[in-house]
């Protein structure tokens, strides 16, 4: 399939990414495309300006920053899985995204993509809200924080403004253990269920695919907090949850594999 | 002369053009005047269409044309064979559409882009009907029939007389009914022509590029849809990016770019999306088979008894026919069956047209033949490999007729089984999944075995070829099959090379052009060495003698005293190598006489050959997700006397992929309204290399007396024989909980809802009386056979 017309300018700065966008009412930004670029094929997205933010190298760093670890928008999956200071400090993450897709997708599509994107079915974004991330967003009037917790919203929506562009997540380097298990039926697909899990203080447990933005186990969170055992806690993996039903798994598999997968990553972890 | 180079893995001649790109895929042709074809398809499964507008389409830029059905007038044509002589797909729709996917406008333009986008301008009004998607919906006699022309949604059938009565003195009968899951044929390369209308003094009415298994055929449909001479169309297949059944006969598609380019006396071209190659090509399999087998409790068959539905899909795609051919025609399978009764019809539904695939109907019984016989042994407590060697066929003389009339060219069964069990280490696996159950192990090891026959060959048995020696001293081959992937330019050439001791870098392969190759009968059906490589035997013989008796003149010796000589480069007299005259030589002398040293033959094989084997597959079953993972397969197919082993093996490997794949992964999903829900590869489960384990792919060689190569074909027995094996072995690594059978493709969602029922003591046998439809059909014999019942790809 061939995507409807569209306008295309390449941004060189992230000031400039941010004046382009306010050029067109339903402009969009494009990184890596491996989201965005299927759904204009299919005509299901018909942006009328693409502002391309691919080369900004300015926006593709993983540093340390104090307590926490700051990553550029524009990291592509392939650098955050084989960044040395992520697979000291924060290997969950560098793990996730060699999991994401196949390797020509990790080598295009990128850390801010993904989590712009919000996807429930991804897998960084559930890591990220396992971890208790910040966004950092910018536009026109200026620069915001935005909490993971509030930030994936529902199907394809974020906190995040039209004219905003993500420019940078940062995570907490105190994690003692972590898991994260994806059960999917080809090494290249979605998840059909995912949880992340890190422990720092408290444990904290995020589920892939078990509604349309990526969810915490509020359930399970909540018993680990009144000291019940893993098994006894990862039964209540899907409380308060209603997963979708799809071609893959229905909603009664889902939770019975969101169950499974969150006793298997607390027992990983040694809870 | 050095040694044969028969036997030997020679490396194929064909692919460092391929590994370099330099490809001639029809989707990279090019001419200056070039039009791009689209087609506007219908959303919806069954609709009347209530209005076509394309007037702002028309208008917009870069449209060369806009064609609904009565601006082309295509008579309506089957794409094949008919399954129903009365039922023909028009390749635009009139007035109603028939399967998410049934192409309505044809929009021809400067650039794809631009047709594209005018495809997106067109507005057609459908009124909604019923449409029947699931095939034994289509056996209620009182839904509408599929057109105004049958008056059911029954598009071929039979019943045998015997029915019931083969099940009579059976002590045991176990019964299941068992799907056999429809599933796409994805080939690298989709569909995709490009036709060029008359230029300057070209005397063809048009020069046809197609991607196709059978270029010959394909002049002979458009003949016969325009009613023109076949050899007045030029028909040449460039390289084809895999077919697997997915390529024979002339789609509706192909005859609308065909009248598109010569209405409007251009170059039209249309190459497939995926999406569309997915909803558009023919897809495969599709059977409904409710088996019952009647044993003796000490496992001995006593009869069968099989009522079968074949999906035709929509316009009865001839692979709907399937299931009253090779299907039944294979059903006895290697077992001695005493009795067989077997009732087959074939259906219409509102779903993409079926075709062939890899295998085409012969998978099909041999995965229910292999599943009930598993059945059969958990509910008899005996051990697979013991009730298969107990019914095995033994002692018996061939060719060896079975009970459903199929004549076997040769076949040694055991041997197949026995060197399966010495290369698996048997007993150890067995002993390896009792400690599993013994120790409660969350993964469970699955052991599945089958042993099958299979039929190759089977239609179209004749074969043209011509070999030409130089006047460089190297040969032409000319053959009428059409090598897409197969190694045929290195296989033939190695049979050249045998005989005439020219190196097979001196030889040129010549096929899949009907203006170089003067008939043929294409690729499939695993034809292509027995058939085309005896012609190809044939025909080097045949240039041999004549080569001899012009070296017998040149160097004064008796023809029978001429050999090829010990260099290879010519003949000599025996015994004296002194005396020689090299190929350039002769076919130089030949020239000066004003003939080619060259010979034409047709082969023709007395009838079909019958490949077999056996293959073993393990699994670990995760008990708590239901993920199933492949361990180990071993296969050990039997075609013949092999002539390239490395080719062999990599069609072993990769039938074995697509029978693993289907027992796993691929099915191809409708929602109730016909709606495709596995358009995408996202969806359409296709594993690739990171889910498959490594293969163990060997032979026994039974040669075939029926050519003189010994050669049966191997293209389609790895899928034959490695699905059921690793569909038993799934349901194995759960028979100790009770679990007797799982649906393929054995997903994780299907195997944790098997074990569930199995825990609460519930059947995992589906089992439910077959449609009464059965009763009513025609007896077999009486019924009008349908031409699809032959089908062979």
């Amino acid at each position: 399939m061939y995507p409807a017309k569209f306008e295309y300018v390449r941004a060189s700065s992230s000031a400039e990414a941010i004046r382009m966008i306010q050029d067109s009412e339903d402009a969009k930004f494009i990184a890596g495309g491996h989201s965005l670029l299927p759904l204009m094929k299919f005509r299901m997205a018909t942006p009328s300006l693409l502002v391309d933010i691919g080369r900004l190298s300015e926006l593709s760093y993983v540093r340390e920053d104090g307590n926490e670890i700051a990553i550029g928008a524009l990291t592509r999956h392939c650098d955050v899985e084989r960044s040395e200071l992520l697979r000291r400090s924060v290997p969950i993450l560098a793990h996730v995204a060699g999991q994401v897709g196949d390797p020509q997708v990790r080598h295009r599509g990128t850390i801010g993509g993904s989590t712009a994107h919000g996807d429930g079915a991804s897998d960084l974004p559930a890591a990220l809200l396992a971890l208790d991330a910040t966004f950092v967003a910018e536009g026109p009037s200026g620069r915001r924080e935005l909490p993971a917790r509030e930030f994936f919203r529902g199907f394809l929506e974020t906190a995040l403004g039209e004219d905003e562009l993500l420019t940078e997540i940062r995570v907490p380097k105190a994690i003692t253990t972590w898991s994260f298990q994806k059960f999917n039926r080809r090494a290249q697909d979605w998840a059909i269920v995912g949880v992340a899990a890190v422990r720092s203080d408290t444990t904290k447990v995020a589920l892939v695919n078990m509604g349309s933005s990526p969810l915490r186990a509020t359930g399970t969170e909540a018993a680990l907090g009144e000291g019940a055992s893993a098994p006894e806690a990862a039964l209540r993996a899907a409380e308060g949850i209603d997963p979708p039903s799809d071609l893959n798994a229905s909603a009664d598999f889902r939770r019975h594999l969101a169950s499974v997968l969150v006793r298997r990553a607390l027992e990983e972890m040694n809870i | 002369m050095p040694g044969s180079i028969l036997g030997t893995s020679v490396r194929r001649v064909e692919d460092p053009a391929l590994l370099r790109g330099d490809g001639t895929f029809i989707d990279n042709m090019h001419f200056e005047d070039l039009g791009h074809l689209v087609f506007v398809r219908s959303p919806l499964a069954h609709a009347k269409i209530l209005s076509i507008n394309t007037d702002l389409a028309a208008k917009a830029p870069g449209v060369l044309g806009v064609f609904c059905a009565d601006d082309l007038n295509i008579p309506d044509h089957h794409a094949f064979f008919a399954l129903n002589e009365a039922v023909k797909r028009p390749p635009l729709a009139r007035g109603t559409v028939r399967f998410v996917g049934d192409a309505v406008v044809a929009i021809v333009a400067s650039s794809k882009a631009a047709a594209l986008d005018a495809a997106e301008l067109v507005e057609i009004d459908y009124e909604e009907l019923p449409p029947v998607i699931s095939m034994e919906d289509a056996l209620d006699p009182r839904l509408e029939p599929h057109t105004p022309s049958t008056d059911s949604n029954i598009a071929a059938g039979y019943r045998d007389p015997q029915g019931d009565s083969v099940l009579e003195d059976a002590e045991v009968v176990v019964r299941a009914r068992i799907e056999n899951q429809r599933i796409a044929v994805v080939p690298m390369e989709g569909n995709a022509i490009l036709v060029v209308p008359p230029r300057g003094n070209d005397h063809y009415r048009a020069t046809v590029y197609v991607s196709t298994q059978m270029p010959h055929a394909v002049a002979g449909l458009l003949g016969g849809i325009f009613s023109v001479e076949p050899s007045s169309i030029h028909v040449i297949a460039p390289h084809v990016g895999g077919a697997f059944g997915g390529k024979a006969g002339v789609t509706a598609e192909h005859s609308v770019v065909y009248a598109a380019a010569l209405k409007l006396d251009r170059p039209v071209k249309w190459v497939e999306t995926r999406s569309e190659n997915l909803i558009a090509m023919p897809h495969g399999r599709g059977q409904i088979q409710y088996v019952e087998l009647g044993l003796r409790r000490d496992g001995t068959f006593t009869g069968l008894r099989c009522r079968m539905i074949g999906d035709a899909g929509a316009y009865g795609g001839f692979g709907g026919g399937l299931v009253l051919g090779s299907t039944r025609s294979m059903s006895q399978g290697v077992y001695r069956i005493p009795r067989i009764s077997y009732d087959g019809v074939a259906v219409f539904t509102n779903t993409t047209p079926m075709g062939a695939f890899r295998g085409a109907g012969r998978p099909e019984a041999a995965a229910f033949l292999e599943r009930i016989i598993d059945i059969a042994a958990d509910e008899l407590d005996i051990d697979p490999i013991e009730i298969r060697r107990k019914n095995l066929l033994k002692d018996v003389s061939f060719p060896f007729t079975t009970v459903v009339g199929t004549v076997y060219d040769i076949g040694d069964y055991a041997k197949a089984l026995d060197r399966l069990i010495e290369l698996s280490s048997y007993e150890d696996l067995r002993k390896e999944q009792q400690e599993r159950r013994q120790r409660n192990d969350r993964y469970q090891l699955g052991i599945g075995v089958s042993v099958y026959v299979e039929v190759t060959a089977g239609g179209g048995a004749t074969e043209y070829s011509s070999v030409e020696v130089t006047p460089e001293g190297g040969a032409i081959i000319k053959v009428g099959t059409s090598g897409h992937g197969q190694g045929h330019a290195t296989s033939f050439s190695m049979i050249v090379s045998e005989l005439l001791g020219i190196p097979i870098e001196k030889i040129q392969f010549v096929q899949s052009d009907t203006a170089a190759v003067p008939r043929g009968g294409g690729t499939g059906g695993s034809r292509s060495l027995q058939i085309g490589g005896s012609a190809v035997r044939g025909a080097t013989e045949a240039v041999l003698e004549k080569a001899k008796l012009l070296a017998s003149n040149l160097l004064e010796a008796a023809e029978e005293d001429i050999v090829v000589a010990e260099s290879g480069d010519g003949l000599s007299v025996a015994g004296v190598p002194s005396s020689t005259v090299t190929w350039a030589q002769l076919a130089s002398e030949e020239r000066k006489r004003g003939n080619l040293l060259e010979a034409t033959f047709d082969f023709s094989q007395a009838s079909a050959t019958f490949p077999f084997g056996a293959h073993l597959s393990s699994v670990l079953v995760d008990l708590e997700t239901g993920k199933v993972t492949p361990r180990s397969h071993i296969a050990v197919d039997d075609c013949g006397r092999v002539l390239n082993p490395m080719i062999v093996q990599g069609q072993q490997h990769g039938g074995i992929a697509q029978g693993v794949a289907q027992a796993l992964w691929e099915q191809y999903v409708y929602d109730e309204f016909g709606n495709p829900l596995t358009s995408t590869l996202a969806e359409y489960a296709m594993p690739s290399a990171a889910e498959l384990p490594s293969f163990n792919a060997t032979n026994v060689e039974t040669p075939t007396p029926l050519n003189a190569l010994g050669a049966k074909g191997i293209g389609e027995s790895g899928t034959i024989g490695s699905m059921p094996a690793v569909h038993n072995a799934v349901v194995d690594a759960l028979s100790y909980l009770g679990v007797r059978h799982i649906e393929m493709p054995c997903t994780p969602q299907r195997v944790w809802e098997a074990i569930g029922k199995a825990e609460r003591g519930e059947s995992t046998i589906p089992w439910s009386d077959p449609p009464k439809a059965f009763e009513i059909l025609p007896l077999r014999g009486q019924a009008t056979e349908s031409d699809a019942a032959s089908v062979d790809v």
